[in-house]
């Protein structure tokens, strides 16, 4: 976090008498990393990573449905860790490494729980299922060998309308299985 | 959301300093005043989002607490006790060694509370400082007693979430299950202002029932910052159980919690008993009378039994939400049996 208050710090008004320095509510550049890529963007601070990926980087993987962190559509990882990005501002993201469903895939192969969830037919509409797969995914990068108990509770926060919760979790455990194999 | 600038305080005084009002005050303000200076402070900002997006709130800018050293973590204490900084995420909180071995009561209760994607953002302090879920409190077009208007729609109208204690004026619950456990186990706040002066608080004394002040949760003041969580020495032997009953298992605000610690003398017999119930008030609800049938007595099941049903002294249902009274009759009852369980 030092080097992005430190970019902050050199684009805020002088502060007077050692106050926080302040910028906006203008649009700041900021540089997001952002699946493994250094991106600069322009956002007013009340923008939120989830706008500033969808409409600034054209990152429409991540989904916004309720906007108020209920329903979880929107989840990303910020370094590793799920967070919803639809309450978290742009602009508070500073040096943590941005992953969306985007990043999962590498050198064109699909990540074991996207490749299960194919398998295993876990997704209907599929519009909460990019937010789904990103906590299954971390789930499985720190539990590698999880319950079915273990993979209810990784996606506690999620809503799917379509009811899809029996075969996400069988499709977590089959990934499970495949990334040992 | 409408726009805001942004502010990276770098010291607990320069942001204090920088935070011209509170969530509290900014909300009860008639609408405009304040106007262009109005600095509210920011710790993992999911409550705070909340109400900009619904417009409930709207600051000039916000003072971000992140990068600030030394407000997270937990230490041990000398004298015994845990210091929690405020601004340690429930996620951290819920995973953490020395908490876990410490008082898993509240670790336990932190990794049930909300999801794990707000737990990842969410901090102890902003949780204990949240305002309420009633949902004429959080929609912008009822101007509501806690929001300075002249009417409690809720004692009314649509109730079923809402408190039956202390509701004859606001019938708000208090969001927090942390809270819940918190004033159970005798914690405190401390809090600091721009000039460097600390003041501790007992959690208990901080929250602030509606006779007080109906517009605010708590004694947090303008330029003014909840630095630390202060849990005290837990007494050897302390028996401590959390309990909470949801519409679901997952990710869900409790219908009803409750908390007890008690601690028996050599014999067996109860010695001091806290029983506290969440999503009962519109601050955390110590139940005197179950305490009361606690002391001097073996716990068993009988006594249990007996002090479930003194919790509901006082109560007051509304019209939609008598049923939280055999839930917290019955929530009491475990929740007793399950500390007594507890070695």
């Amino acid at each position: 976090m030092v080097e992005a208050a430190s970019v902050l710090v050199g684009q805020g008004e002088a502060a007077e008498s050692g106050g926080p320095a302040v910028v906006g509510p203008d649009p700041v550049q900021i540089t997001l990393t952002v699946n493994g890529v250094a991106r600069t963007i322009e956002v007013e601070p009340r923008m939120t990573l989830a706008e500033a990926l969808r409409g600034l980087l054209g990152l429409t993987g991540t989904k916004i449905s309720c906007g108020r962190g209920a329903c979880s559509a929107c989840t990303v990882w910020l370094d590793g860790a799920t967070v919803c990005s639809c309450m978290m501002l742009a602009i508070d993201v500073g040096t943590r490494s941005v992953t969306t469903i985007e990043g999962l895939a590498t050198g064109g192969r699909l990540h074991p729980v996207q490749a299960a969830f194919i398998e295993h037919d876990a997704l209907q509409c599929a519009f909460c299922t990019p937010g789904i797969v990103m906590s299954c995914a971390a789930l499985l990068e720190r539990t590698p060998d999880p319950t079915a108990e273990d993979v209810q509770r990784a996606i506690a926060g999620h809503l799917c309308r379509c009811g899809t919760y029996p075969h996400v979790v069988a499709a977590t455990l089959a990934a499970a299985k495949a990334r040992k194999a | 959301m409408n726009r805001f600038a942004w502010a990276h305080a770098r010291g607990i005084a320069e942001a204090a300093a920088a935070a011209s009002t509170t969530v509290a005050d900014a909300m009860a303000a008639p609408p405009g005043a304040g106007g262009d200076e109005m600095s509210i402070v920011k710790a993992g900002g999911i409550d705070l989002i909340d109400l900009l997006k619904e417009n409930l709130l709207v600051p000039a800018k916000l003072v971000s607490l992140k990068d600030i050293p030394g407000l997270d973590g937990v230490v041990e204490e000398q004298g015994g006790g845990l210091r929690i900084g405020a601004m340690t995420t429930l996620a951290t909180l819920a995973d953490h060694s020395v908490l876990r071995r410490r008082c898993p009561v509240l670790a336990d209760a932190l990794r049930g509370s909300a999801s794990a994607q707000i737990r990842n953002v969410a901090t102890l302090g902003g949780n204990l400082l949240q305002r309420p879920r009633c949902w004429y409190f959080r929609a912008a077009d009822y101007r509501c007693l806690r929001k300075g208007g002249g009417h409690c729609f809720a004692l009314s109208g649509e109730n079923q979430y809402h408190a039956i204690f202390d509701n004859g004026q606001c019938a708000i619950v208090h969001p927090s299950t942390a809270a819940t456990v918190l004033v159970a186990l005798g914690a405190a706040v401390e809090l600091a202002n721009a000039e460097g002066a600390q003041r501790q608080v007992l959690l208990e004394d901080f929250f602030v029932p509606p006779h007080r002040d109906v517009q605010r949760e708590n004694d947090l003041k303008p330029h003014e910052i909840l630095t630390a969580i202060l849990l005290p020495q837990l007494p050897e032997g302390l028996r401590m159980a959390h309990v909470k009953q949801g519409e679901r298992d997952s990710f869900d605000w409790p219908l009803a919690d409750v908390a007890v610690a008690f601690d028996l003398d050599p014999e067996g017999s109860c010695k001091r008993a806290a029983i506290i119930l969440g999503a009962a008030a519109p601050v955390p609800h110590r139940a005197r009378t179950a305490e009361a049938a606690l002391r001097g007595r073996r716990i068993d099941e009988d006594t249990a039994r007996q002090a479930g049903r003194a919790a509901l002294d006082g109560a007051m249902p509304l019209a939609k939400n008598a049923y939280k009274l055999p839930l917290f009759e019955v929530l009491v009852r475990r929740a007793i049996l399950a500390a007594a369980a507890r070695q």
